[in-house]
């Protein structure tokens, strides 16, 4: 069944859509991540305009989060303290990303930043969670099934304005978060995406939450960030489809529950390792795109957007 | 009512005398984009009136439907350091967003080039950029034209006018899914000997229509409240699959 989407203005098809939100909702359950940054480029591969896709999608996202953290919240697995201090520094990052998004847009070069922030970042995350989720299933299989206790004192916890976050289990400075949440939030502003698959290592490996709490805090932290940037295209923009959103909700949610529901029941070092997988796969795509000659060295862009 | 009557015959008294005319038809005036659009096949047809038996070469017809002009950019990619970047760019200062000519013949049979610039009938005259000023293309409007042609944007219907007897014409033209809004100006022309002999233009009014139409303008005029309504399904679509399958658990 083709829809025609009022602000996209192409004609696509619907089941392809409601598949997508549904597999990208899956894994988004499943690891705590938003999942833009598979949905984005996949959104730009069917032919949706990017500036639409990036807008959309950060509707989308609030979406699948929002009935991700509630299945997380029944379970008591949400740091709402620390959320909320990771919210405050990802606002404010995300405003700036947005200034330097619109800057190397009018200079054509987008299209380059965004896909070298995905090829660092999923590279460099990636590689980090692989390795040292591959070494924890040794160790946990050496020492017959106990996981390691994971090191708790670092450089990070001698920091000043200590702050108690019991959920976590941490009494730590709450300078880390906020520059955590800001990081994330300028680079989720540029890629259009949650920023949960940088957001989500940070705390485990910078923060030392645990893995389990972790995945509910950061979809409480992705809900607000993507809302702000929801509203700041549609207002600035007017590049939010709301009838390519309705869709991509509609597969993502019921995605999304199914997906927490197969996360609740793995082990964490196994989760890790697939998100780990996944990361480096979309890094190594992308990558390519950028190495290999292009089919076609011409592209095309509207004056002035839309 | 009787004054007017005999104004209008003046009218068309006063007009010059052609030795041909064309007459045509649309099977559709104006085209709305609805939820469910998937493009359209547009019926163009019509005939040649004519005073005086035919003398001279044979006629030929060529029909041009145009998309609203609009400027674009063009961008070249190039390698440096290793990797694929955008360096070069060229403004093109009007391209249609949607393109068709058909003719009845080969194209080089019907219109000379004279005639072809002064009417702005194949792509290249219609594209208005540095590069086509002089007349011919260069790489980037090679390019704009290479890659609207593959989205089926940009149709060169060579021989694909039905024209029996020089006298009837019909044809079809696939307006394809990816349409924007606008005026379409389309226009007949009637040649002999690579000379235009007769034109006729109306427009087509492409726009979108019920949800997609309120959608859009909502989208553009009261966008806080669009976005708002846009933040709202998603909250409640995320509320609703949790509540229904916690439901579905117990």
């Amino acid at each position: 069944m083709q829809v025609y989407l009022p602000i996209a203005e192409i004609s696509v098809n619907a089941f392809l859509l409601l598949g997508l939100g549904g597999l990208v909702g899956i894994l988004s359950g499943m690891f705590g991540v938003g999942g833009g940054f598979l949905m984005t480029p996949l959104l730009f591969f069917i032919g949706i305009p990017p500036a639409v896709a990036v807008a959309t999608e950060a509707n989308q996202i609030v979406a699948s989060s929002f009935s991700g953290v509630l299945a997380n919240i029944k379970r008591k697995l949400v740091d709402f303290r620390m959320g909320t201090v990771l919210l405050v520094g990802g606002l404010v990052g995300s405003a700036c990303g947005i200034v330097i998004f619109n800057y190397l847009r009018s200079q054509g070069q987008v299209d380059l930043l965004v896909k070298l922030c995905y090829v660092v970042f999923l590279g460099a995350v990636g590689s980090l969670m692989f390795i040292e989720s591959l070494n924890a299933i040794r160790k946990s299989k050496a020492s017959g099934g106990k996981p390691p206790a994971r090191k708790r004192h670092n450089w990070v916890h001698n920091l000043p304005f200590k702050m108690k976050f019991r959920v976590s289990g941490l009494y730590i400075s709450i300078i880390p978060p906020l520059i955590v949440g800001m990081v994330v939030g300028i680079l989720a502003a540029i890629m259009g995406v949650g920023g949960g698959f940088i957001m989500v290592p940070a705390m485990i490996y910078l923060l030392g939450m645990p893995t389990k709490v972790v995945i509910g805090t950061s979809l409480f932290q992705i809900i607000f960030v993507t809302a702000f940037t929801t509203m700041l295209h549609a207002t600035t923009n007017f590049t939010v489809d709301i009838v390519l959103a309705v869709l991509l909700i509609i597969g993502g949610v019921i995605g999304a529950q199914i997906g927490s529901r197969i996360g609740a029941k793995m082990k964490a070092e196994q989760l890790r390792i697939l998100l780990a997988i996944m990361v480096l796969g979309v890094c190594g795509q992308l990558a390519f795109d950028l190495l290999l000659r292009p089919n076609e060295l011409f592209s095309i862009a509207l004056e002035g957007g839309h | 009512m009787m004054i007017r009557l005999f104004v209008a015959l003046l009218i068309i008294f006063a007009l010059p005398v052609k030795a041909q005319e064309i007459v045509f038809g649309l099977d559709q005036e104006s085209i709305g984009i609805s939820a469910t659009f998937d493009g359209v096949d547009l019926q163009i047809f019509g005939a040649i009136k004519r005073d005086a038996p035919l003398i001279g070469g044979d006629l030929g017809i060529i029909i041009a439907v145009s998309g609203p002009l609009k400027p674009i950019t063009v961008r070249k990619k190039d390698r440096r350091l290793g990797i694929w970047v955008n360096t070069e760019a060229s403004e093109i200062e009007a391209a249609p967003s949607f393109y068709a000519v058909a003719t009845s013949a080969p194209m080089s049979d019907l219109l000379n080039d004279a005639e072809d610039l002064t009417h702005s009938i194949t792509l290249p005259r219609v594209i208005r950029s540095m590069e086509t000023i002089g007349g011919g293309t260069g790489d980037f409007t090679d390019a704009l034209i290479r890659i609207r042609a593959g989205e089926g944007l940009y149709q060169t219907l060579e021989n694909t006018i039905s024209f029996r007897e020089s006298t009837l014409f019909n044809t079809t033209i696939s307006l394809p899914a990816n349409l924007t809004e606008g005026d379409y100006p389309t226009r007949i022309f009637l040649t002999r000997d690579g000379q235009v002999v007769d034109m006729l233009q109306t427009s087509i009014l492409v726009e979108k229509v019920g949800l997609e139409r309120i959608l859009y303008n909502l989208a553009h005029e009261k966008a806080a409240l669009y976005g708002l309504l846009s933040l709202s399904i998603a909250i409640a679509a995320g509320w609703l699959a949790s509540a229904v399958f916690t439901a579905f658990r117990r």
